[in-house]
């Protein structure tokens, strides 16, 4: 029962350590520059409590569950030797980390309601949950595409810094045929894509694969999978962009 | 009754977010490594954990991180705020410097303080064999991160286009990376995307899209986006830049003198 508390209790403290910093900075501003009344500080405490809870419970649950047969299975994969099922597994991995990422779910709700005030779509809550929908499957292929070809990369000894600037180009040259109102969200989502779920996944991913290898650098060839999930999501994101603003 | 309705709906759909990773790990476990799943228990317990700490997370955040950003952003950018001692009451971006400043302050604070990228950097310091050092790893991401944060509040402000930044900024990039040892290339692409964790993504976007709200003549759909986009940006320079120094001094330190002062020499007759 001890043990159960003493690591619950590392846990909050991670979660305070996470929000520390904003409320912190936060409170410097509110007390020494803004000195302004905050009106509604009681719901912001409970919010923050909230989160701080949430966030808690999310990353032990994870630990507990998701984490440990996920890392097994991608040092088990990579060991077995099987490209066909290695590549279908970095797929789904990087889709179903995504569809879970809590910051992808926050930052597609707040995008709806900016698309809908604007009138980009329709202001029904149907509208904007097709649109929500939409985004986040969108971004979750993109990851799912992103770790299919950086662990090929791995696995053939591609070189990354050419695939990176590839996707600059392709980056680049969407946004040229993209409408408008959708570059900010699509750059955006590159960033928002890889948090709390995605990221220890697939450094475990990355390094299982590049240490299981003979003649592999773990420094080299096992990072650069977040780089590609941070890019694909813009080029897929605008390609969405551009589809719906054709029908 | 309302709530209970409101909570029981919001469990359920964050079930639906788990479903997917959950299902094909287990799929994968049962029919293609053919392994038992060992600690039922344990597992069925994590989940539940999982999916009622997403659920509380999204209403904690709806209620406290996005008002939180807005607020900020609404309180810096208010006239009466503004034109403390100015007395004109034409806008200009340099008025707002105190966005300037709170932008760079949260990213630099949440940065320091990011789990994820001390992990990340210890793990460079052991596989650089100590060339890298973890603080001077973890000062450069915060910085990188501040100063895209910051940068992207100006443009915000000033309404200029976001892709010219981040076409800049790829360029700058690629410069740098054709100068840069090639081990740190990897670990400096991915420093960009770590970096933004779940709890500061929500806040610079709302950040964002507060200051196109309120900044006049800005629209929060074409303007409040990219902060984010800048702050995985950044990071990739900043941390390329700091390999370069190293390595630079590095260099200087295996020579003695006498042959760095003819080094010297011989580039700033070349670059002349």
């Amino acid at each position: 029962m001890t043990k159960v508390l003493r690591t619950l209790w590392k846990h909050v403290a991670g979660s305070v350590r996470d929000l520390a910093p904003i409320v912190i900075v936060i409170a410097f501003f509110q007390y020494f520059i803004l000195q302004q009344p905050m009106d509604n500080a009681l719901a912001l405490v409970s919010g923050a409590i909230l989160v701080l809870l949430g966030l808690t419970l999310f990353v032990y649950g994870l630990e507990l569950a998701l984490f440990p047969i996920g890392e097994s299975l991608a040092h088990a994969l990579a060991r077995k030797g099987s490209v066909f099922w290695l590549l279908t597994f970095s797929f789904l991995l990087g889709f179903g980390t995504t569809v879970a990422e809590p910051a992808l779910t926050a930052v597609a709700n707040e995008a709806a309601q900016v698309a809908a005030g604007a009138g980009a779509i329709g202001d029904t809550d149907e509208a904007r949950s097709r649109y929500v929908m939409g985004l986040r499957i969108t971004v979750a292929l993109s990851v799912g595409v992103a770790l299919l070809v950086g662990v090929l990369r791995i696995l053939l000894g591609w070189s990354l810094p050419l695939l990176i600037i590839s996707g600059y180009i392709m980056v680049i040259a969407m946004t040229a045929v993209a409408p408008p109102e959708i570059v900010g969200i699509a750059y955006d989502s590159g960033g928002v894509t890889t948090s709390t779920v995605t990221v220890p996944l697939v450094a475990a991913l990355g390094v299982g694969i590049a240490s299981s290898l003979r003649d592999r650098n773990p420094m080299t060839d096992g990072f650069g999978l977040i780089a590609f999930a941070s890019l694909t999501p813009m080029i897929f994101v605008m390609a969405y962009g551009s589809i719906i603003a054709w029908i | 009754m309302d709530m209970m309705s409101s909570g029981l709906k919001t469990i359920l759909s964050t079930s639906l977010d788990v479903l997917p990773i959950v299902l094909f790990i287990f799929l994968f476990q049962v029919f293609v490594i053919r392994q038992p799943v060992r600690d039922l228990g344990r597992l069925i317990a994590g989940l539940a954990f999982t999916i009622v700490g997403l659920g509380l997370f999204l209403v904690g955040l709806e209620q406290a991180l996005f008002p939180l950003g807005r607020l900020m952003a609404e309180q810096l950018t208010h006239p009466e705020f503004l034109l403390r001692g100015v007395g004109t009451v034409d806008f200009h971006w340099s008025h707002y410097s105190w966005v300037y400043v709170f932008a760079f302050a949260i990213g630099f604070a949440t940065t320091i303080a990011e789990p994820a990228l001390l992990a990340v950097a210890m793990k460079a310091n052991e596989t650089s064999g100590g060339a890298i050092h973890v603080w001077g790893l973890r000062v450069a991401v915060a910085i990188g991160v501040a100063v895209g944060v910051s940068l992207g509040c100006f443009r915000i402000i000033t309404g200029l286009p976001l892709q010219i930044f981040i076409l800049v900024g790829y360029i700058i990039v690629v410069i740098q990376t054709i100068w840069s040892p090639r081990l740190i290339i990897p670990l400096a692409y991915d420093s960009g995307g770590v970096t933004t964790s779940t709890v500061t993504v929500p806040l610079i976007t709302a950040l964002g899209l507060g200051l196109a709200d309120t900044v006049p003549g800005r629209s929060p759909l074409l303007d409040g986006f990219g902060l984010v986009a800048f702050a995985s940006l950044f990071p990739i320079i900043s941390v390329l830049a700091y390999a370069q120094l190293t390595a630079l001094r590095e260099r200087r330190a295996s020579r003695s003198k006498s042959d760095l002062v003819r080094e010297a020499e011989s580039t700033f007759k070349e670059t002349n």
